[in-house]
């Protein structure tokens, strides 16, 4: 524990470790986002188009097996990036996340009672209003569960980036192991632990933030 | 007024969904449509407001066709209810009510403003507005549904079996509360559904179709009960379509007799035959059975519970049941403030009803 205090003690080393972390939330939030976006236009192409779903469900679990370090490595290969890009990892756990949350998300909008959707269009919904104001809504909280499971997914495989040098709190496992010094591992261990409970807890609370409806305790009348 | 005109719509599989389909819903009615499943009452409703396109002919609302109208547009313009309410459960019951004005452009305020009136319109509290869906109950939410679908004022009213989730007790009151509204707003109502008792209760005019989407007849209630055209349309509307035909029949006839009368809480003095028991407020209580001896102030516990009551100026189908359910065989008769009138018996009710067959020949 001496080790941990001494650790810490270095100004250059408590700001290292705060860079490290800032890279750690970009690394591991902006690929969330993006994944909202892809999951949600490609949920709607599955729920929309059956013959689509079995291809594009099926491909998405295949790519949920490639072995995370194989996937940073091929990424450059394929789309030409540089192998130190941190763009790899942006790339690669997005793709990960998107074939998490595709298959919630089209269930989700499945899931939205028929009797509901032909409510809105005889209200006079056009489609795309329909489709963001009434089933979008309705799919959040699955959408939810889904993001919370790819939050701490991707909190811990960018920790596995910086074997491949792209920075974030992995360089702490990665120097610790190197020169065999256990105080930047358990640094490491416990700043990762507590961004991934943090993110978690915004999840939820985002949630319940939008869907309000879904959180009703028993006021029958 | 909505016109079909030759309407024939055949589904992808082959199958003839409405056939051929020539009627008129007059403007300011309620007209049913009513049938066994698969009978094309369903698909008739939703190609009025374009849900389905017919395969041929035309149909025509307000004297303009709707194919010729963009389908949101349309339906922006028509009211629709829906089976199970189907209000979105993301939004507050206000915004529910909200959905259409604001499809239209209206302000957020105006739109509200306006659902506000229509909650109170369909007899829901306004604090109410603030709940979501799932904190109604089935019947405060088909009310939801109908004030939704009348929220922009829209002159025709689709309703889909917008009552057959919800329990017997809770649809009449739906029921009732429907001729209420219609009866202020005067709207065109095109009303599915497939039992036969709603429908000759609350149609101006019932469309009954049969299997094949063909249309079998097309007449007002009394009509349908009393001279149904075809063994089809006499087995649909069941076997005991005489006697409720008697819902239309005036009981102004039926001459209301005397009965003598005892007051709970107070002492009996001797006498036969049935007496009925009243309270102060000449409410009926039960019947006191003859022969049967009272000490002291008359007690409840000694009746027997009387039969169902009719109201004076009412249908002769109240009558003849209160007669019939009466255990003194005396049907009791009651002003709209519930006091007794007097009795008729159902040899009298039916001697009313003979002598009105007579007169209409």
């Amino acid at each position: 524990m001496g080790d941990l205090g001494k650790y810490l003690s270095d100004a250059g080393t408590r700001g290292a470790i705060w860079r490290m972390l800032l890279e750690h939330v970009y690394l591991s939030l902006l690929p969330l986002v993006i994944s909202v976006f892809l999951a949600v236009v490609l949920g709607w192409v599955c729920h929309r188009y059956g013959w689509f779903r079995g291809a594009l469900l099926g491909t998405a679990n295949i790519v949920y097996t490639v072995p995370s370090l194989a996937l940073f490595a091929i990424i450059p290969a394929v789309i030409g990036t540089q192998v130190l890009d941190i763009n790899n990892v942006v790339i690669a756990l997005t793709v990960y996340t998107t074939a998490l949350l595709t298959r919630p998300v089209s269930d989700a909008l499945d899931a939205v009672p028929a009797h509901i959707t032909a409510a809105a269009t005889a209200m006079g919904f056009r489609p795309l209003r329909r489709f963001l104001t009434v089933e979008l809504p309705l799919a959040v909280p699955v959408l939810f569960a889904g993001l919370r499971v790819g939050s701490v997914s991707n909190i811990s495989l960018v920790s596995v980036g910086a074997l491949i040098g792209t920075g974030g709190l992995g360089v702490l496992f990665t120097d610790g192991f190197r020169s065999r010094y256990l105080a930047p591992i358990i640094v490491g261990i416990v700043l990762t632990l507590l961004l991934a409970l943090l993110v978690d807890g915004l999840l939820v609370a985002l949630r319940q933030w939008l869907t309000p409806w879904n959180n009703l305790q028993g006021v029958k009348p | 007024m909505i016109e079909f005109r030759a309407v024939t719509k055949r589904f992808d599989d082959g199958t003839i969904a409405v056939n051929s389909l020539d009627l008129t819903v007059e403007a300011g009615t309620i007209t049913v449509f009513v049938g066994p499943s698969g009978c094309g009452k369903t698909t008739s409703l939703r190609m009025v407001n374009r849900m389905i396109d017919p395969t041929s002919g035309t149909i025509l609302v307000d004297g303009k066709d709707v194919l010729s109208v963009d389908p949101p547009e349309l339906r922006r313009g028509i009211g629709y209810v829906i089976q199970q309410a189907g209000l979105f459960p993301h939004r507050t019951v206000l915004d529910n009510v909200a959905t259409v004005p604001l499809l239209l452009g209206w302000s957020k305020a105006k739109a509200r403003s306006r659902a506000a009136e229509l909650l109170e319109l369909v007899g829901l509290p306004a604090e109410m507005g603030k709940r979501y869906p799932a904190q109604l109950s089935g019947g405060q939410q088909q009310r939801v549904g109908v004030a939704r679908a009348l929220a922009a004022d829209p002159p025709v009213l689709l309703m889909d079996e917008p009552f057959s989730a919800v329990d017997p007790v809770v649809r009449e009151g739906l029921q009732d509360e429907l001729l209420r509204l219609q009866a202020e707003l005067d709207k065109t109502i095109v009303f599915v559904t497939h039992d036969i008792d709603e429908a000759v209760r609350i149609g101006e005019k019932v469309a009954v179709f049969r299997e094949g989407g063909v249309l079998a007849q097309y007449d007002k209630p009394s009509e349908l009960l009393a001279r149904p055209a075809d063994d089809f349309v006499a087995h649909f509307v069941g076997k005991d379509r005489g006697y409720r035909s008697l819902s239309f029949v005036d009981a102004s006839g039926v001459e209301v007799g005397a009965v003598p009368t005892v007051v709970v809480g107070e002492a009996v003095t001797a006498g036969d035959g049935w007496r009925l028991a009243v309270d102060e407020r000449k409410h009926p209580r039960g019947w006191l059975p003859p022969g049967t001896t009272v000490d002291g102030p008359l007690a409840e516990s000694v009746l027997k519970p009387g039969g169902s009551l009719f109201e004076v100026g009412q249908s002769i189908r109240g009558a003849m049941d209160a007669a019939l359910s009466s255990p003194s065989g005396l049907g009791v008769a009651v002003d709209p403030e519930g006091a007794v009138v007097g009795v008729v018996t159902a040899t009298q009710v039916l001697a009313v009803i003979e002598g009105q067959r007579e007169s209409r020949g």
